[in-house]
């Protein structure tokens, strides 16, 4: 009814190649945006801070640097939890080294030096692809996680091996450590999440993007047509591991404040990421929107309905959680390979035709 | 039908065909013990449509991928604009302008009609990942640019309805044709098209074939092409390669090779003593 492209004419490719190419879907991503921006920082508290907007801000930026490796350029990887760690201790060497500096240049550097090693881990994606690809950049997880463990000028030598962040500040506003105010840490999250996601539709709707999809579709033609298998694959990795890396370094920094390097970046985050990408749709911004919420969201919710309303068990209702996600990483696999994103989408034609579908 | 390098030819129908584009020199192919190509010679000209037949097997989508530089032949040189071209990488090929279509369809699947047009367009350009992640100024103005080549690639090739669908929900002729334009969208020197009308219906192979003749002569593309319908490859080709198990045995106008002995043994079979 109201959801229509019908009358919004294009009059040049700008127009016409933009994000948003309806009006009314244009519409309500400013909506959006001025909800974001405009009135949580002002009705946020600690606890949905900490419970469900940090957590959600910072998967959505993992998962959608894990897209853009997995969903757009086709190479899986199982690495991410590893990569995340990269960020987190990049950031924390940076911001012990240089307390003066504006966290804003922490994290982005972070995700640079995150961006160097996943270039480094993407070597072998040249040669190899698929499964066995799969089972290096677990390599990598598991050599990073253990790197971190064992060399201790990572973690400045501290007595127990953890890392804490320490108070560091941006633009004058207290940003890390136990003391930092929810909209702050809040605010600072999404300018990140929205910068990376804007980066990432703009890269994926250009020329890198295409020569991404190109291999991930058919690498072979990709090469014939001229897209340079090397140079598509190792930018995917880098700018996948830079979004990796600032989801890292923020997890750390601004959501646990400590960390242990294996429970908090151990093999459970790589496939947790993994998840957040399947179930909100491979090849999706949006998708990686929709899981990370989701996934975010699921276990919060069953603590609500079924520990608190219902009355169960704790422990029940954690297994349950995990029955839950396994059925539907099954279940979407199997009926809808493109994720929530893709019922959005088929919801969205649905709508342009209702109610009259002939 | 004797040839100089330097020197064309005026066809049947009257078109002036130019010198020598590409030039395969002694070419010899082998996988193992197995020899697809054996010492094969001929020339491609600017503006001609050349073809290459055979029977099955006879080495023909190896000699397009020879050309395409997905295989290196052991012996011979393969000469491309009065030079001879060092062993490259099929992306380094496409760079010189040389565009080509496949046996069995090789289109992205997950894009747009669009996008994958516009996957030709890759070698033309060539802004980097900064300003493309800005979407901002040089890359806005190149993928604007860059789409008005492609949508007159769409225009010519009658594929605008189609734009924005998937490729995936295409039927089988319309992704042929969706082939070619992502080829064309490269502005190639040479076009490579392999069996271009496979698996095609009669008006289907009506429509493909003014299309290949309108590429050859809007654009002045020189196009080799290899196909087993052979009113088709009669009717379109200025001359025509015949290659049998790897060997060169028939070369010329169609009307030479037609009445070509060792040809017609080759195609109807022929008793061995």
């Amino acid at each position: 009814m109201f959801y229509r492209e019908a009358g919004d004419f294009k009059t040049s490719y700008v127009d016409d190649s933009q994000t948003f190419p309806i009006k009314f879907d244009r519409y309500r991503y400013y909506v959006v945006l001025v909800v974001a921006f405009g009135i949580i920082p002002f009705i946020i508290n600690d606890y949905w801070a900490n419970a469900i907007l940090l957590p959600f801000l910072i998967y959505a930026i993992a998962a959608i640097g894990l897209n853009v490796l997995v969903g757009y350029c086709g190479q899986v990887s199982l690495g991410t939890g590893g990569f995340m760690a990269v960020g987190a201790y990049a950031c924390y060497k940076l911001m012990t080294a240089f307390p003066e500096v504006s966290m804003f240049i922490h994290v982005i550097l972070a995700g640079g030096i995150t961006a160097a090693v996943g270039v480094l881990f993407g070597l072998p994606s040249l040669r190899i692809k698929g499964f066995y690809l799969a089972v290096a950049t677990l390599a990598a997880q598991f050599f990073l996680v253990w790197l971190f463990n064992r060399v201790p000028w990572f973690y400045n030598y501290s007595a127990s091996g953890q890392i804490n962040a320490p108070e560091r500040d941006t633009f004058g506003i207290l940003i890390t450590g136990p003391n930092a105010s929810a909209w702050a840490t809040y605010m600072f999250c999404l300018i990140f999440l929205t910068l990376s996601a804007i980066i990432a539709r703009n890269l994926t709707r250009g020329t890198i993007g295409r020569s991404w999809m190109a291999i991930r579709d058919m690498d072979i033609a990709a090469e014939i047509i001229g897209v340079n298998p090397l140079k598509a694959k190792l930018s995917a990795f880098a700018v996948s591991s830079f979004f990796v890396g600032i989801s890292g370094a923020l997890f750390f920094a601004l959501y646990l404040g400590a960390v242990e390097v294996g429970e908090a970046f151990g093999i459970q985050k790589s496939f947790l990421v993994l998840f957040m990408v399947i179930i909100g749709g491979l090849g999706s911004i949006f998708g990686s929107f929709a899981g990370a919420a989701f996934l975010v969201l699921l276990p919060v919710v069953l603590k609500v309905v079924g520990a608190d309303m219902l009355g169960w068990p704790t422990d029940i209702v954690a297994h349950l959680n995990l029955v839950i996600v396994g059925a539907l990483i099954i279940i979407f696999l199997v009926l809808e390979p493109h994720g929530l994103a893709q019922l959005w989408r088929v919801a969205k034609e649905k709508l342009r035709l209702w109610p009259f579908p002939h | 039908m004797m040839l100089d390098a330097s020197e064309g030819y005026v066809t049947a129908d009257g078109r002036q065909i130019g010198g020598v584009v590409m030039e395969m020199k002694n070419i010899t192919l082998r996988f193992g013990g197995v020899v697809a190509i054996k010492d094969i010679s001929f020339d491609i000209r600017e503006g001609e449509i050349r073809a290459i037949i055979g029977p099955n097997g006879a080495g023909k989508s190896s000699m397009l991928n020879v050309i395409s530089g997905f295989y290196v032949p052991q012996e011979g040189e393969v000469w491309y604009r009065g030079a001879p071209r060092p062993p490259m990488k099929p992306y380094e090929v496409a760079n010189q302008g040389i565009a080509r279509t496949f046996q069995n369809i090789a289109l992205f699947e997950g894009m747009s009609v669009l996008d994958n047009v516009m996957t030709g367009r890759l070698n033309y350009m060539k802004t980097g990942l900064f300003a493309q992640a800005l979407w901002m100024g040089r890359a806005e103005r190149e993928e604007t640019e860059n789409r008005a080549v492609v949508e007159r690639v769409i225009d010519f090739l009658e594929i605008q309805h189609i734009r924005k669908t998937p490729v995936a929900r295409l039927p089988y002729g319309l992704k042929k044709r969706v082939e070619l334009a992502r080829a064309l969208a490269a502005e190639p020197k040479l076009l490579l098209l392999d069996e271009p009308m496979a698996g095609m219906n009669v008006e289907e192979k009506e429509d493909m074939s003014r299309f290949i003749l309108d590429v050859n002569d809007e654009f002045g593309t020189t196009i080799a092409l290899i196909e087993h319908d052979m009113g088709v490859v009669m009717d379109l080709s200025d001359r025509v390669v015949v290659m049998d198990y790897g060997k060169k045995i028939g070369d010329g106008t169609p009307d030479e090779v037609r009445n070509n002995q060792e040809v017609i043994d080759a195609y109807l079979g022929v008793a061995h003593d």
